[in-house]
């Protein structure tokens, strides 16, 4: 290893970058952000890929009453292992592992994270804890089947023997603590990094969201690895905290499961805010609308949603409903606050409908949609009628595919030159989304009528007198067409990668330190940095007419000036 | 650092007052003892942060007209490309699947674990090739 002494250097003088290795043995050996940025997030589409394919199975189950495709067992574990990827191992690593780490020490001007080794231990952990979590398939006992969220007693001993569940602890328990390293180290960099003048009121929303979400991840993981080892104590060392018989209780599982969970679920969600919050600026030609409230509203999502936990539980009849409602229905203002400043960010701005925008519009559209139903659910009375049905699956799909899909795409087509140096096709991105946003409203609109009809969530067999046959082929209808859309995104990838077009440093036009160095940036990241005298340092030095620390401007910049040519 | 600062002791305290407020609200003990945990995570390092803030010199990156030529010297000092963390890694791995196996992974692990914790101290000592 060689230890470097970085410089702020503003000539292009990087001798140590040049005895970087490649191949595999820079995949096990880099301390890079960016190698390890990529890492994460190749790693997290592979396991969107494994579990989107497990839901195709699920799907093909639910296609017809009577149906019987698979046993009740493997369908158990395979929703609990879709699930538990698609939340632990592709939403939260593919923008918080992936996005932040890449981009994250670009935008604000840093050379590399503040830990790099660090960095890289936390791949490694998400790594074997994702593997870890898939050997239970090749266990004697099959992998675990009780979901996601484990509930007790579901999760004890004698209701789930075998090594399968232990092997789900142990993966828990290793990605967690890879997401507690990230967190730590995301904030140290963006906290003692900076570059001069990138003032914390300069930040992009990018880095904002990913500082508060690495603070809602220090608050909620610890609870989690916590509640996972008490778990495997009262399946393995004979402790009672679950189980009533020994005077435990199970409803405590439910408390500390869900006092992590209901962060979690904004751990997945502000990442991918911060993505949209790049995205519509740029594609819009103006500075974000309401900087500062975006801000607060990032902050209050996270302070609020430490006291919502319970609105998950309300059917269980032990916890204090006017509390948990009345804050649970708070914390969607700040979340409206975040949609309206996008609308209006966009209000006025010249759009351009390139691929990463659309992306961004079907992520408004989906997730609107999933938060209105989400403010259905917090109040009591509906919850009561509708929990545990399909009502709830659509719900937080649509908050789910809205964010870590749409929004996540949305950011791959922005930061894959960045990323790589070469561009993706248009028309290809353009025919990923179509069939994406169809598909995915095909597939989880329905749902909401069939959780309506009473179906019951996790239940692999129906019957014809139920009514939901139609609606559930209309359903694995849409799932078809969604996988179909992931087709055409390897294809996209296949094809930039044997016929490359190459990508400028800037290609869209952007705002953001990301974009004043090349595509893919150098070892340590700049030659030289423009000054930073606004929120959007590159698009002041580009536009020095239009530059945002102007007195008076024309913030969308002149209709004539050409959007740079790209492919 | 006083934004920084600021945005720690903010959602401390806001978490203090949900505290209170659940505490003898709904008088459920479990709840109330995550929510003061998580109150002292936003206190701690906020009172870490406003303890330095008085003591450190101003840095150029809270200044607004702050130049870039200004932080010429060094920002910091980063390690170069390096395999300990993969064999930590590995270590950790191998020694938490004996949870789910039984002893014989531990000795795998544990003796990746100390190899590449000792490595990875040396090198840092000696900043070269170990
Ligand atoms: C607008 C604010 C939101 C509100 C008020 C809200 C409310 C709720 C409620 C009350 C439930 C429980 C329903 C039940 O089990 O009966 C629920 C479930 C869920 N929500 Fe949301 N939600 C919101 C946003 C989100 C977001 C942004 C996400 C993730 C990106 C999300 C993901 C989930 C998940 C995964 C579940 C199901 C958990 C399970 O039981 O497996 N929600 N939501
Ligand atoms: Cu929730």
């Amino acid at each position: 290893m060689t230890i470097a002494e970085e410089k702020r250097v503003d000539h292009g003088s990087d001798d140590h970058g040049h005895n970087e290795p490649r191949g595999i043995y820079q995949w096990l050996t880099s301390t890079d952000h960016k190698v390890i940025g990529k890492s994460y997030m190749y790693t997290s589409l592979v396991f969107l890929l494994i579990a989107g394919s497990m839901a195709m199975l699920i799907r093909i189950q639910l296609t017809g009453p009577n149906n019987h495709f698979i046993s009740q067992q493997a369908y158990n574990e395979l929703f609990t292992i879709h699930g538990s990827i698609m939340l632990y191992l592709f939403a939260g690593p593919f923008a918080f592992g992936g996005f932040a780490n890449f981009i994250l020490p670009l935008q604000i001007g840093a050379p590399d994270m503040a830990f790099p080794r660090l960095n890289a231990l936390s791949y490694w952990l998400y790594l074997t804890g994702g593997t870890t979590m898939l050997l239970g398939f090749f266990t004697a006992g099959g992998a675990a089947a009780f979901g996601w969220v484990a509930y007790a007693p579901l999760s004890s001993y004698t209701n789930a023997p075998g090594v399968g569940p232990d092997l789900w602890i142990i993966a828990i328990a290793l990605t967690g603590f890879s997401g507690i390293f990230t967190a730590v180290n995301l904030i140290t960099t963006a906290f003692y990094l900076r570059a001069p003048g990138m003032t914390m009121f300069r930040l992009p929303i990018f880095t904002w969201n990913m500082i508060v979400t690495g603070m809602l991840i220090l608050i909620a993981f610890p609870i989690l690895t916590a509640a996972m080892i008490m778990l495997y104590a009262d399946r393995h060392l004979g402790t009672h905290f679950f189980t009533v018989a020994g005077g435990g209780s199970p409803v405590m599982w439910q408390n500390l499961f869900w006092f992590f969970g209901h962060p979690e679920v904004y751990i997945l969600a502000l990442p991918y805010f911060g993505i949209v919050s790049e995205i519509i600026p740029v594609f819009s030609r103006k500075p974000v609308f309401g900087y500062k409230g975006l801000v607060f509203a990032t902050l209050s999502i996270a302070a609020l949603s430490t006291g919502v936990w319970a609105h998950h539980m309300f059917t269980t009849g032990t916890v204090l409903l006017p509390f948990f409602s009345a804050l649970s229905l708070l914390i969607a203002v700040p979340t409206g606050i975040k949609v309206f400043t996008w609308l209006g960010t966009m209000w006025g701005g010249n759009i351009a409908f390139d691929t990463p925008m659309l992306w961004v519009i079907g992520f408004i559209v989906t997730f609107v949609m999933g938060g209105i139903t989400g403010v259905m659910l917090a109040s009591p009375p509906i919850d009561f009628a509708v929990h545990d049905t399909y009502f709830v699956v659509a719900h937080f799909h649509q908050v789910l595919a809205g964010t870590a899909v749409f929004a996540g795409f949305a950011g791959f087509y922005y930061w894959y030159p960045k990323l790589t140096g070469r561009m993706l096709r248009e028309r290809l991105g353009k025919a990923q989304f179509w069939l994406a946003f169809i598909g995915f409203g095909l597939t989880f609109i329905p749902q909401y009528l069939i959780g309506l009809r009473g179906m019951p969530r996790r239940v692999p067999v129906y019957l014809v007198s139920d009514h939901v046959t139609f609606l559930n082929r209309v359903s694995t209808f849409g799932a078809a067409i969604t996988f179909l859309s992931f087709v055409v995104w390897l294809v996209n990838l296949y094809v930039s990668w044997k016929k490359p077009v190459k990508a400028s440093g800037n290609p869209w036009d952007g705002h953001t330190l990301e974009w004043a160095t090349t595509s893919p940036p150098a070892h340590h990241n700049f030659t030289s940095i423009p000054p930073i005298r606004s929120q959007r340092p590159v698009w002041d030095a580009n536009h020095p007419e239009y530059a945002d620390y102007l007195e008076s401007h024309d913030p969308k910049g002149s209709k004539s000036s050409e959007r740079t040519k790209k492919q | 650092m006083k934004v920084e600062f600021r945005i720690y002791l903010g959602i401390g305290l806001f978490v203090l007052v949900i505290t209170t407020i659940y505490l003898f609200w709904a008088r459920e003990y479990g709840g109330a003892t995550m929510l003061f945990g998580t109150a002292g995570l936003g206190i701690m390092p906020a009172l870490y942060m406003g303890w330095w803030r008085k003591r450190m010199d101003p840095r150029p990156e809270d200044s607004k007209d702050a130049t870039i030529a200004e932080s010429q010297g060094t920002i910091g000092t980063f390690p170069g490309h390096t395999i300990w963390p993969f064999v930590l890694g590995m270590g950790v791995f191998f020694s938490a699947l004996s949870l789910a196996f039984g002893a014989w992974t531990l000795v795998i692990g544990g003796a990746l674990l100390i190899f590449a914790a000792t490595s990875v101290v040396l090198e840092s000592r000696r900043g070269g090739l170990v």
